[in-house]
C-alpha cells in the first residue's frame, strides 16, 4: 500500500514557518469524555460547586486535554506518529469551560528551531484561550 | 511536604494492556486526526503492528503510577490542593495497541518556593521485553493553605 500523503521535508523548512493553525471548540461534553478516557476524575473539571468551592472562576479543561488538543496539527504534519520525539510544556493558565458556550482554544504550530545535523525541527504551540495563552514553553520535537 | 522522598523510586505498576478501542476512544478525546490512530489499515501501512496512540497516551500510564505516589502516607501532599504544573514526554517509540506497559515513577526532586510546594517526577514506561517506551515527567504543585 502507498500512502498518500508524505512526511514533511526537512531541507524545505525555515524557522518561523507556520507548520499549521487550528481552531478546538471544547464544550462539557469534551471534558467529560476526557475524564472517562485519561482516567482523570478531578471533579474540578465537570462540577461547577466543587470548581467555585476550591476557588477556581470556574470549571476547568483539563491541562493534559489542552496539551493533547495542541500536538495534533504536528501528529498530521509529521504522518508518521514516530516522528514525534519529545513533547513538552508549562500550564500557565486554565481554560474555563462555559456550560452553554464552550470554550473557543486556537492552536498556532510555527518552526522554532531546526538542528541540521540530528534532522530534527522543533515546532512551537502558541495556545490562546480569550486572547491569552494558556501553554508556556509549549515544543515538539519531530525527527524529520 | 515530606523532603525525604527525592530521590525515592516506587515499585513497576501492574503491567497495562493497551486495547484498541481505548486507542480509538483516547484518540477521540483529543480531537485527534491522524488515521494512525483509528485505522488499522493506515497503521500497518506505516509499518505498525496495530493501531498507534496519540503522543499524549502515557499519561494514563503516568495516572497510576502518580496515584501511587499520592496514595503513600507519608508524602504530605493534600491532593485537593494539587495542581499539574508541567508535562513532558520523551519518546523512543509510540505506544500500540497490544502493547503491555509497565510503569515506574522516581521523585526526582521536591522543593518548596513560599507557600508553594513542588514534586517533579519522572515514570519511565517500558514494555513486555523491558524496553523504554517513553519517560513521562511531571510537577505537581501544591498550592499553600490560604
Amino acid at each position: 500500500m502507498t500512502m498518500t500523503v508524505q512526511s514533511p521535508d526537512f531541507d524545505s523548512l525555515a524557522v518561523g514557518d507556520v507548520v499549521d493553525e487550528r481552531v478546538f471548540a471544547v464544550t462539557r461534553d469534551s471534558l467529560v469524555r476526557y475524564a472517562g478516557a485519561s482516567g482523570d476524575f478531578n471533579p474540578i473539571h465537570y462540577r461547577d460547586d466543587v470548581a467555585r468551592a476550591v476557588g477556581l472562576p470556574g470549571v476547568l479543561a483539563h491541562g493534559m486535554l489542552t496539551m493533547g488538543l495542541a500536538v495534533q496539527p504536528v501528529v498530521d504534519w509529521a504522518v508518521d506518529p514516530a516522528r514525534i520525539l519529545d513533547y513538552q510544556t508549562r500550564f500557565t493558565r486554565p481554560v474555563v469551560v462555559d456550560p452553554e458556550l464552550g470554550a473557543i482554544v486556537t492552536v498556532i504550530a510555527k518552526i522554532g528551531q531546526l538542528d541540521a545535523e540530528a534532522r530534527v525541527a522543533r515546532v512551537d504551540l502558541t495556545v490562546t484561550f480569550r486572547e491569552e495563552t494558556v501553554l508556556g514553553k509549549a515544543q515538539v520535537r519531530v525527527q524529520l | 511536604m515530606n523532603p525525604e522522598l527525592q530521590g525515592r523510586t516506587f515499585p513497576p505498576t501492574e503491567p497495562y494492556l493497551v486495547g484498541r478501542e481505548k486507542v480509538r476512544e483516547f484518540a477521540d478525546a483529543v480531537f485527534a486526526t491522524n488515521p494512525a490512530n483509528r485505522d488499522v489499515e493506515a497503521a500497518v501501512a506505516l509499518g505498525y503492528p496495530d493501531l498507534v496512540a496519540p503522543p499524549t497516551f502515557a499519561v494514563v500510564i503516568q495516572e497510576r503510577a502518580l496515584a501511587t505516589l499520592l496514595a503513600e502516607p507519608d508524602t504530605g501532599i493534600d491532593f485537593e490542593r494539587v495542581v499539574h504544573g508541567d508535562q513532558r514526554f520523551v519518546t523512543t517509540r509510540p505506544i500500540v495497541a497490544g502493547d503491555e506497559l509497565t510503569a515506574t515513577l522516581t521523585v526526582s526532586s521536591v522543593k518548596t518556593l513560599g507557600g508553594h510546594s513542588m514534586v517533579s517526577a519522572d515514570t519511565r514506561v517500558t514494555d513486555a521485553a523491558g524496553e523504554h517506551v517513553v519517560t513521562a515527567i511531571s510537577t505537581l504543585v501544591v498550592r499553600g493553605e490560604d
